[in-house]
């Protein structure tokens, strides 16, 4: 083989090397005598180090996950029956970063699609367009459960996961707890929050305030509705065990971020007769919820919650921008299994390169 | 005022880590905010801390129901507050790791901490026993089915379940019982769960979206958009 060249991978983060070279004359489709190329990299004038081995008829190659402040030298090696052949060294070379990473330019076009449409549907709805958005039972029980517990005389138990602020099923629990709060605040119900994070504390106490403030009850707001427990998984649950059986409330709300602790949260508030309403995005953890509260809002539905109480059409409009991206991921996973099937199953070649397009757009790249 | 600059950081913030996922220069940003916000965090933590102690000194004070266990939290928090800040028993110096082993930091969190977490977490054995009964008991159709898939997974990750349908020649594999809880798994299980997965990554997007543009204002205490 001859004339390899190595040369920095353009409009990337700067981690790709794009090798090309031209096969050995003895490479041939039918009776060949190369066997394999096998390519060696040199980082920083080290001990060179094989990197990959590609079939005959192999003329380029791209070196992914590199380094910006090292330096590279490449060589291939021709396998035969006979002698290995090397060819020379490249020139050590650095990769550049550039100012632009194409290489997720799908992704781009995706997002760009996605936002576009969720935009373009709260401005629809900002003009006063009707939008119809599904009924949603977990979040219809809301009033409900509220009711419940003011009927009773016992309190509210609102639990926001685990998670800190920065995680977006949080904040997606803080925003429901603006609504119930306000709710709350209107019957003269008590609510309760133990959490495990200072930083939600914080931002569940302004919450709530607000809350109290806007329904006209400000008076009737104590710093003592939420309080911080621990960080730790399990003294947290232990605690909230705990005010459950002691308090028995009425309603408990599950909305956040769970992990081993959500059966053992919502069993606790099974046995004392609470009606639950539980929302997670952890797929893993839904089924737990299912089995032993009430209501359940799963993954989407916990986002979808706020907007959905609000009725505010800008927010309602959001929840009909995402339903263009279900539409659009709809219809996608029926051509790409329609592709594969007939593509690879059948040997249609057309086929074929529509499911790997398919896969090179929807892979994040 | 005091809604528009949490209103404007959050768009600017939001924007600026969009971009960053599509400008290489700009990678490094997330890795910053998440910094920036450990830094907050740990001076939240003293907002935590103050409040639980507030908590057990009122409820100490006032004697009010099963104040006694208030004595026990106090007590730990500066017991352990103690050994972690001026390295009781550590082997090095004052220097060396809170969490060096036979320090009384790391003696307290293993002979102690440890095991009641674990008993914590051991109730999760009786409380998936109570659920299940609750969940595959055949009170409908989806119930019916939901009971035999369960059965037909539970059976196949035994011994038991291999054992019963080890007989079935190997063209038939797919009627063995492990192997048709692997095709449950992989096959209604995985797509159900890719579902999931897609609403709640568009959920988020929108989520997000409502957030950066202003459109949800809940969370900073804001109903009117």
């Amino acid at each position: 083989m001859t004339s390899l060249i190595a040369s920095d991978h353009k409009y990337d983060d700067g981690d790709k090397i794009d090798l090309a070279w031209v096969p050995s004359i003895d490479d041939l489709p039918r009776d060949g005598l190369v066997t394999a190329y096998k390519i060696y990299r040199i980082t920083n004038d080290g001990a060179p180090v094989e990197i990959a081995e590609l079939t005959p008829g192999a003329n380029s190659f791209r070196d992914e996950d590199r380094e910006l402040d090292s330096t590279y030298s490449y060589y291939v090696a021709t396998m035969s029956d006979g002698p290995t052949v090397e060819s020379n060294r490249t020139a050590p070379m650095q990769t550049e970063r550039e100012w632009l990473n194409l290489d997720r330019k799908f992704m781009f076009l995706v997002a760009l699609i996605l936002g576009g449409a969720i935009i373009y549907f709260i401005e629809t709805a900002r003009r006063g367009k009707k939008l119809f958005v599904r009924r949603i039972a977990g979040l219809e029980a809301v009033d409900e459960a509220i009711g419940r517990a003011t009927e009773m005389g016992r309190p509210i138990l609102f639990i926001p996961g685990i998670h800190d602020m920065d995680d977006v099923q949080t904040l997606a629990a803080i925003t429901i707890l603006g609504r119930v709060a306000g709710q709350v605040a209107e019957y003269e119900t008590k609510i309760r929050m133990p959490v495990a994070r200072s930083l939600v504390m914080t931002a569940a106490r302004e919450t709530i305030k607000a809350a109290y403030q806007t329904a006209g009850h400000p008076d009737a707001y104590s710093d003592e509705m939420v309080n911080y427990v621990t960080d730790e998984q399990f003294g947290y649950v232990a605690a909230v065990d705990g005010i459950m059986v002691r308090e028995k409330p009425a309603t408990v709300f599950l909305l956040g971020a769970f992990f081993a602790e959500s059966l053992i949260l919502a069993e606790t508030g099974n046995s004392i007769g609470a009606i639950q309403i539980a929302g997670t995005a952890r797929p893993a953890q839904l089924p737990f919820f299912i089995a032993a509260c009430d209501f359940t809002l799963i993954g989407e539905e916990l986002f979808a919650a706020s907007a959905y109480l609000s009725g505010e059409p800008k927010q309602l409009g959001s929840l009909k921008g995402q339903d263009v991206g279900k539409m659009i991921a709809m219809i996608v996973i029926l051509i790409g299994v329609l592709a594969v099937t007939l593509g690879d199953g059948w040997g249609i070649q057309v086929m074929a390169d529509l499911a790997n397009t398919l896969k090179m757009i929807f892979s994040g790249s | 005022m005091k809604r528009q600059v949490p209103l404007f950081i959050t768009f600017f913030v939001g924007t600026l880590l969009i971009l960053s996922v599509f400008i290489p220069p700009m990678e490094n940003l997330g890795e910053n905010f998440t910094l920036f916000f450990d830094i907050i965090a740990v001076f939240a933590f003293f907002l935590g801390g103050g409040n639980l102690l507030r908590v057990h000194f009122k409820k100490l004070s006032k004697k009010k129901r099963d104040w006694q266990y208030s004595i026990v939290t106090i007590c730990g928090f500066f017991f352990m507050l103690a050994a972690g800040l001026f390295k009781i028993g550590n082997p090095g110096d004052i220097a060396s790791s809170v969490t060096a082993e036979g320090s009384l930091f790391q003696t307290i969190y293993t002979n102690m901490f440890v095991p009641l977490g674990s008993t914590m977490y051991a109730l999760l054995g009786f409380f998936v026993a109570s659920a299940s009964y609750r969940a595959f008991r055949a009170k409908n159709r989806e119930a019916t089915i939901l009971l035999i898939a369960a059965f037909i997974i539970l059976l196949g990750r035994t011994p038991f379940g291999t054992m019963l349908t080890v007989w079935i020649p190997d063209s038939m594999s797919i009627a063995q019982i492990p192997n048709l809880a692997i095709w449950i798994m992989n096959s209604f299980n995985l797509a159900g769960q890719r579902a999931i997965l897609i609403g709640i990554g568009l959920g988020v997007v929108s989520m997000s979206l409502r957030l950066i543009l202003g459109v949800e204002r809940t969370y900073l205490g804001d109903d009117s958009a």
